[in-house]
């Protein structure tokens, strides 16, 4: 068959907000391309929702030192320090930019950024929640995605939608390009390319109850695995407390950040009791964790396995006065049905239409919910991909976003610094990789560049089993979600990571309906379970040998977290046996030492 | 509470069909599930080649927009509960635009009508020299609020008669986009835009059929943004 061959200096792989804002810069410079397999408006940057964090300090004083020692402190010291100051001063003049290029944030009475607070963001000083987190109602990523799309299409950047890259091509070490599919005829595009940045967002699809899009597979994780080469902290998966009971769907931070409270079947605002300070505005690791205790012991809602999230007037009011809250002038802190709906007109869209609740009359049934990849393919500031633990650089492969690991996240990521790290190393990522593509060379291409993708997607077209690749699919987030979730112990990890291994045995046995070429998701599917089976296999393997509880990685048999120990990054090999290889990295610590994290 | 429903859905492979045709599937579903979970269960268990577009699954990306019993809408939003499910429900891909195949049609025009109307913002004045954000009250903002929540599903284009009958009328969702700019303070291009809405495929084709505004998932006031864009036209004024 043909195979259709393109050029580009850089080539691009997703189209959320940092590919977007790779592409923005990437393409002053160099010939660029974006290849995405959703249209660059459905990428999932586009569901995030409370807002991105800079401290403008434009309500009240706020210093980007203080926004670096939340991120570090937020992180359980995990992230690396020099990074994490990095992103945070970086952030308002990121913010700017944003707000530069027409983004519609809320503003406040003197037509400044209006900001609102979000978990574990304080004002360093009081120990309070400070006012870091700007915002567009609580559709924020919404507006974010929408403008880095728009400024791209202002600025000509060249786009593949709705091509798959299913492989990335490597010639003498170093990237040389990426294979797609182009999923409307089924032809395979070989794009040519002097440096190639991987943008494919996350894989909370390996979990059951998830807030993740379908299209969150774990692509270039995968990817970077079947070429050798490691991935970091994949340990390290964030649950948001406060996913709608059953669907997952995220209510934003945004509800406690204006004044809800979670609330347990005795009626009780048990935040009081897990984090003294700022309640309800703990870090996610830590209300997520409170959450699963209130439900293991008894306190769920009518015994099941839901809390309240409750954003009624009268308790956000109730609350409110009970905390000493005020607003900026030092009145006390009061909201009408109306504030409400104003601030949060897409939450009360998600529970009345999901629910059939509205959140300005009823509380909301809200479950901890598979969010957000803190792990993922080690860079260093500059994005580069790394390759090992001395932290040596893949030329020509950089990194950028969710897929990415540089750390700034550590062991659990602070709700807003997302939407953050997207546009801070999506712009590094673009910069540093047409600086490169300038004084590179095109690696010659080699014949079979496109024969591994090739053979992949054949295994799966030919493939004459029995075995289904949904229930394959079911099989493996129920098991994630039980046993490599919020708790986690030795026994059931174990099981897990045999069961994963199973469902791998089992899906080299599947079948599939469609084998035409045209749009043929069934078979696109079955190639997105096998990168879900990889980071779910990857995953397990590397918290399984963590024995200790930090951030998001909290066990039952190691509660503490082991600094002698474990204040390290994982970095986990797939070797070509299949055995998996575990090795070491420190953690950069510049200022803050690490010390015991209370909320 | 599991039911029994049936979906009647307008089939259509290039590589085999010379004419598109209904199947019917049974599947049991929850009257709280999702038109796209229903969907999602043909194909994981019934029919693997069934083909549709779905990414986020709760109406923030745009991309399962189709005709429920002739209506335009989410799949990911239509919940069976607000459906008689007693009778057969028909699915079938929007109008207007080329079918691909089963529920997906080509967008290329739809977003290519997008592009025309100049939906980036535009303001080449120096930026404040301290380097912070153009200022902008409250109620300036609030003036292009509604515009803004626009996900680009193309259900209110694919609704519109007069697009059917003309793919180069620019549509409602790309006058919904060029509103967003025009009517926003800190945008220097309105004049430009309002020339290329005042055109031969702009807003004046509107027959105010309402069926955008209905068909938006988003609830915008689609048809009032288009009646302030040509107000502004006709008036030379943006208030």
């Amino acid at each position: 068959m043909s195979i259709k061959t393109h050029q580009y200096e850089v080539v691009i792989v997703g189209a959320g907000g940092a590919g977007l804002m790779a592409a923005l810069y990437a393409s002053k410079k160099a010939s660029t391309a974006v290849i995405s397999k959703l249209y660059p408006s459905r990428s999932h940057t586009g569901a995030a929702q409370g807002g991105i964090s800079a401290a403008l300090g434009n309500i009240e004083e706020d210093r980007p030192e203080w926004h670096t020692y939340d991120t570090v402190k937020g992180s359980d010291y995990l992230g690396d320090q020099d990074a994490i100051e990095f992103m945070c001063f970086k952030a308002p003049e990121l913010v700017y930019e944003l707000e530069h290029m027409g983004l519609p944030f809320d503003r406040t009475p003197e037509g400044r950024i209006l900001q609102r607070p979000f978990g574990g963001h304080t004002n360093n000083i009081t120990g309070k929640p400070v006012r870091r987190a700007c915002h567009a109602a609580d559709r924020t990523g919404h507006m974010i995605l929408q403008t880095l799309y728009q400024q791209c299409i202002k600025n000509n950047v060249t786009f593949f939608d709705e091509f798959q890259v299913l492989d990335i091509i490597m010639v003498n070490g170093k990237a040389a390009g990426v294979v797609a599919i182009e999923i409307a005829t089924g032809d395979i595009h070989v794009f040519h390319a002097k440096a190639v940045i991987l943008a494919t967002g996350g894989w909370g699809r390996v979990w059951e109850i998830t807030s993740n899009a379908y299209a969150y597979t774990g692509d270039a994780p995968a990817m970077i695995l079947r070429k050798g080469l490691p991935v970091e902290d994949m340990e390290f998966f964030q649950f948001h407390p406060t996913g709608i009971y059953k669907l997952g769907i995220l209510i934003t931070e945004g509800v406690r950040g204006e004044g809800g409270v979670l609330i347990n079947d005795k009626g009780e605002r048990f935040m009081e009791r897990y984090a003294p300070h700022v309640k309800d505005l703990a870090s996610r690791d830590v209300v997520s964790r409170a959450m699963y205790i209130e439900m293991k012991e008894g306190r769920g809602i009518n015994g099941q396995r839901y809390l309240y999230l409750d954003v009624r007037p009268e308790t956000v009011n109730k609350y409110a006065k009970i905390d000493g809250r005020t607003n900026p002038d030092g009145t006390p802190y009061q909201v009408t049905a109306e504030d409400i709906l104003r601030k949060l007109p897409d939450i009360i869209d998600f529970c009345k239409t999901y629910l059939g609740v509205d959140p300005v009359k009823e509380p909301m049934p809200v479950q901890p919910t598979a969010h957000y990849a803190m792990g993922g393919i080690p860079t260093n500031m500059k994005t580069e991909v790394l390759s090992d633990e001395k932290n040596t650089v893949v030329p020509g492969l950089y990194a950028a976003g969710e897929n990415a690991c540089v750390s700034v996240h550590g062991a659990n990521r602070l709700g807003t610094n997302s939407l953050l790290d997207l546009v801070v190393f999506g712009k590094e990522a673009g910069i540093h990789a047409a600086e490169y593509a300038a004084g590179a060379q095109f690696e010659p291409l080699p014949d079979d560049a496109a024969d591994y993708a090739r053979s992949q997607l054949d295994a799966i077209l030919n493939s004459k089993g029995n075995e289904r690749v949904a229930d394959i699919a079911n099989e493996m987030k129920h098991e994630m979600m039980d046993k490599v979730g919020v708790f986690r112990t030795e026994e059931g990890m174990q099981e897990a990571l045999n069961k994963i291994r199973e469902l791998k045995e089992r899906f080299k046995h599947i079948h599939i309906d469609d084998h035409g070429k045209v749009f043929n998701t069934d078979l696109l599917t079955a190639w997105e379970l096998s990168n879900l089976l990889d980071v779910a296999e990857i995953t397990t393997a590397s918290a399984l040998a963590r024995k200790e509880s930090r951030g998001a990685h909290s066990r039952d048999d190691y509660p503490k977290r082991d600094d002698q120990n474990w204040l390290k990054h994982t970095l986990a090999w797939r070797r070509e046996n299949g055995e998996i290889e575990l090795r070491y990295k420190p953690v950069v610590i510049t200022k803050y030492q690490p010390k015991e994290r209370v909320y | 509470m599991l039911e029994k429903v049936t979906l009647k859905i307008l089939r259509y492979n290039p590589e085999k069909d010379a004419q598109p045709h209904y199947e019917r599937y049974t599947v049991e579903a929850e009257p709280t599930d999702r038109i796209l979970d229903v969907l999602e269960k043909i194909k994981a268990y019934q029919d693997g080649t069934l083909t549709f577009r779905r990414s986020c699954a709760h109406g923030i990306c745009g991309s399962c927009a189709m005709r429920i019993n002739g209506r335009n809408r989410l799949a990911c939003k239509t919940l069976l509960k607000t459906l008689d499910t007693s009778k057969e429900i028909t699915v079938e891909p929007i109008l207007g635009l080329p079918r691909v195949k089963d529920l997906i049609v080509d967008m290329t025009t739809f977003f290519d009508n997008y592009k025309k109307v100049m939906p980036y913002f535009i303001n080449d004045e120096p930026l404040p020299e301290d380097g912070r954000e153009r200022l902008q009250s409250p109620e300036e903002r609030a003036r292009f609020d509604d515009t803004t929540k626009c996900i680009l599903c193309g259900a209110c284009t694919t609704a519109c008669p007069t697009f059917w009958a003309d793919n180069s009328y620019v549509g409602p969702s790309a006058i919904v986009n060029a509103h967003r700019f025009i009517f926003d303070s800190r945008d220097r291009a309105a004049a430009e835009r309002l020339k290329i809405l005042a055109g031969d495929s702009g807003v004046f084709r509107c027959r105010t059929a309402f069926n955008c505004t209905e068909a938006c998932p988003r609830e915008i006031k689609i048809t009032k943004a288009i009646a302030e864009v040509k107000r502004a036209i006709i008036t030379g004024r943006l208030d």
